[in-house]
């Protein structure tokens, strides 16, 4: 971390990235260049760039320059859950994780149901200036699924997408509101798919793993009814919905055929449904860290969703950051655990190897998953190094093997079900607007991890 | 009696779940408890076996039945047992499991017996405590114990599981028996028929390698053995079936029905009864029933279970 205090979307600062590799899918761009980065904008991107005498020089040869990734959804904990996650731990996270930006869920206590949480929440967030916050506001008051909140007020605080966070909206009429209103603000609707009377408390997905374990169930029904009311709305309304996460091979053709349709929807995965399976609660032994939601589901549905990333019709990749003390997670039995795990410093690494590495993404496209897609749901700044844009920039070392360490996390949640994995690739430094963020900071040299 | 010695090899800390176990290890404590059960037909019913040694019963759930089976057997073989249940003051709600494991650990007992209705605790207290652990129910998961008296209780009666056709009819969904059984059944080589209405009927149990009936008839039929679960009141009442009565028209066991299983047919059922919805009571009083030979050989098999796992431990030690 260097110079906090700083807003880095401010006064942007200069500097030239040279030798590296850049992979900007938003302009098709995989090569040797250059990234020349003026007053926190790029300025030019070419072959052997000179630079003015003042500007800071990085070698980055080696290295992988990419668009800054963002987050595209998170849960902290500030204010209300400081032991599970503070803005300040939760942005540092983020750096460290390779993010530049990051989408705030907005189940925190108070929620984010009125301008000034959001306010709140920017400003606090720009005091430590480690990564972008951009506020995802309640979608209902309290998250109660009763009334809708102020999303215009919402919106002009800076709130950029709506939803309840892993609530699920029982209300159908409440939700047709919600993405009829929300389009007068070019808000998207964030929706967590699934049906409570379906799940009927399960903590698992229903199929021959909660059979054997007698773990209760949540039928893939519970998220593909949902989604095909939710497809229909989004139809009706012509609204910007926004399914998060996809789990299954049913929701996840059903969205394919939504945007063949032409509809505004799109949706997100998580990298734990892309590479694990109800399987592994049983051969984990009940770990809690297995306990997710949506549940993991079986390999059917993760060659679905693998496909569906390859061919654009899941639009993000997100941890699903979700932290928790250990008090509440790691210490009690999987049936009572909260769902959700600590993502931001494991998920880049994670992608980089078990899906890059083995084949089922392009590098380019999974850029595209973690920063350029992000970017546009959101309608946030970044997810591009074209020149004019914003300088927010990742640099990623391919052959960098890490370990996932939960005691050495930023984040104070410590549960993640990719313990102990090590992998090859790894997010090694941030910059926002130019600024060096993340990663140790050597001038004329390759930068390194902190 | 001549302690069961010698050769015999046992090398789990715990006895979590039938599933993990082979036919030779389930064989071991199906024999040894041939060897406890003479303990229960002396004049005066104890063994020094454990003497010394601190058993805890940890019940986090209601029972009467399989608690007082291992308290017995605990009293036979001479441990020393202490009891915790649910309702008491010990096992307070406020307390996450492992506080639990760690006021346990502190006690230094040399078992824990453990009875939790969520699926995994004992294999949490497992990890955690440095005591075997002996799982007595965790939620619809297994029921070990349960499991190797109904074998035992087969033997008995038919002198092999190799071969046999078991109908296991009722609630299966929210049963830790019938899982357990099936693992022990298919292992030793039984064929293991399953019914029960759909709506108790957990998803893909077919792949647990049993067929799967919808008819008390059809699944009945020529079975050796006919083992019926019990029905609990809360899952009719949470609309699972919509009435006493027509379950029992559907899936009760009547002396009229049983004609269709073996001629040599037995009937078990782990208990409590409900007399009226799974099974009438002309049957469970009847000649084919097992249901109290059951009981009996369940304390027998709990003390094979805990000599075995002391063993282990002795030899670990």
């Amino acid at each position: 971390m260097s110079e906090p205090g700083r807003n880095g979307s401010g006064d942007g600062a200069s500097v030239l990235l040279r030798g590296g590799r850049v992979v900007d899918p938003s302009q098709d761009l995989d090569a040797k260049v250059d990234l020349l980065v003026e007053n926190g904008r790029v300025a030019r991107l070419g072959e052997a760039l000179a630079a003015d005498q003042e500007i800071e020089v990085v070698d980055v040869d080696g290295l992988v320059v990419v668009p800054g990734l963002i987050e595209l959804r998170a849960q902290l904990g500030e204010p209300g859950f400081e032991q599970r996650e503070t803005l300040r731990t939760g942005l540092a996270a983020a750096a460290a994780g390779g993010y530049t930006g990051l989408g705030a869920l907005p189940a925190t206590e108070p929620p984010v149901d009125t301008r000034s949480v959001v306010e709140m929440l920017r400003a606090e967030a720009a005091r430590h200036a480690t990564a972008r916050l951009h506020p995802i506001a309640a979608l209902s008051r309290r998250l109660a699924g009763e009334e809708l909140t102020e999303m215009g007020e919402l919106a002009e605080a800076g709130a950029v997408a709506v939803g309840d966070g892993a609530r699920p909206q029982r209300d159908a009429a409440l939700l047709r509101r919600a993405l009829q209103y929300a389009s007068h603000f070019d808000l998207p609707v964030f929706c967590r798919a699934t049906d409570p009377q379906l799940d009927r408390g399960g903590v698992m997905h229903e199929g021959e793993q909660s059979t054997r374990l007698g773990l209760r169930g949540q039928p893939r029904i519970s998220e593909e009814s949902v989604v095909a009311r939710d497809v229909l709305l989004a139809e009706d309304t012509r609204g910007r919905y926004h399914l998060a996460p996809v789990s299954t091979r049913g929701a996840v053709e059903q969205m394919r055929r939504a945007k063949e349709r032409g509809l505004r929807v799109s949706c997100d995965v998580t990298p734990m449904h892309l590479l694990l399976t109800d399987e592994a609660v049983a051969t984990g032994g009940f770990s809690t860290a297995l306990r997710v939601d949506p549940p993991l589901r079986t390999a059917d549905d993760v060659e679905a969703l693998l496909e569906a990333c390859a061919d654009g019709t899941i639009d993000a990749i997100t941890g699903e950051h979700r932290p928790h003390h250990a008090d509440e997670k790691a210490d009690v039995q999987f049936s009572v655990a909260p769902p959700g795990v600590s993502a931001l410093e494991t998920t880049v690494s994670v992608c980089l190897d078990r899906l890059v590495g083995r084949g089922f993404l392009s590098l380019a496209r999974l850029v595209e998953l973690l920063s350029t897609g992000p970017a546009r749901i959101l309608g946030v700044d970044g997810g591009s190094l074209a020149v004019g844009s914003v300088a927010d920039v990742t640099l990623l070392d391919l052959e960098r093997e890490v370990t996932i360490e939960p005691r050495a996390f930023r984040s104070l949640g410590r549960s993640t079900p990719f313990a102990g994995w090590t992998l090859r690739g790894a997010p090694v430094g941030t910059y926002l607007a130019g600024r060096h963020i993340a990663g140790r900071r050597i001038a004329g040299r390759r930068v390194d991890l902190p | 009696m001549t302690e069961p010695t010698g050769d015999v090899v046992w090398r789990h800390k715990d006895l979590l779940g039938i599933a993990g176990l082979d036919a030779t290890e389930i064989q071991l404590i199906l024999d040894t408890a041939e060897s406890f059960l003479e303990v229960a037909r002396r004049p005066i019913k104890k063994v020094p076996t454990l003497r010394g040694r601190t058993v805890l019963n940890l019940f986090f759930e209601p029972s009467t039945r399989t608690r007082s089976s291992f308290e017995l057997a605990e009293k036979r073989l001479s441990a020393d047992s202490l009891n915790f249940s649910g309702s008491g003051s010990a096992l307070s709600k406020g307390e996450t499991l492992i506080d639990t494991a760690r006021n346990l650990q502190a006690m230094s007992p040399d078992l824990v017996v453990v009875r939790h209705q969520d699926p995994g605790v004992p294999h949490l207290l497992a990890q955690r405590l440095e005591a075997g652990v002996v799982n007595a129910g965790d939620g619809a998961h297994e029921h070990p114990t349960q499991a190797l008296l109904d074998a035992f209780t087969i033997l008995q009666h038919k002198q092999r599981l190799d071969g046999l056709t078991v109908a296991i009819v009722g609630d299966i969904d929210h049963s830790r028996v019938v899982r357990s059984n099936i693992h022990l059944l298919t292992t030793m080589g039984a064929t293991v028929r399953i019914a029960g209405p759909r709506t108790l009927m957990p998803v893909a149990i077919e792949r647990m390698g049993v067929t799967v009936h919808y008819s008390l008839d059809e699944a009945i039929a020529d079975a050796d053995v006919v083992m019926m679960l019990r029905v609990q009141l809360e899952r009719q009442q949470r609309g699972l079936f919509p009435s006493n009565r027509e379950y029992f028209r559907l899936f009760g066991l009547t002396e009229e029905r049983l004609r269709r299983a073996a001629d040599d047919a037995i009937v078990m059922h782990p208990g409590p009864m409900n007399r009226g919805v799974e099974i009438d009571s002309a049957v469970a009083d009847g000649p084919t029933s097992v249901i109290l030979d059951q009981v009996a050989n369940g304390v027998a098999v709990r003390m094979a279970i805990l000599y075995l796992l002391m063993v282990a431990r002795k030899e670990a030690a």
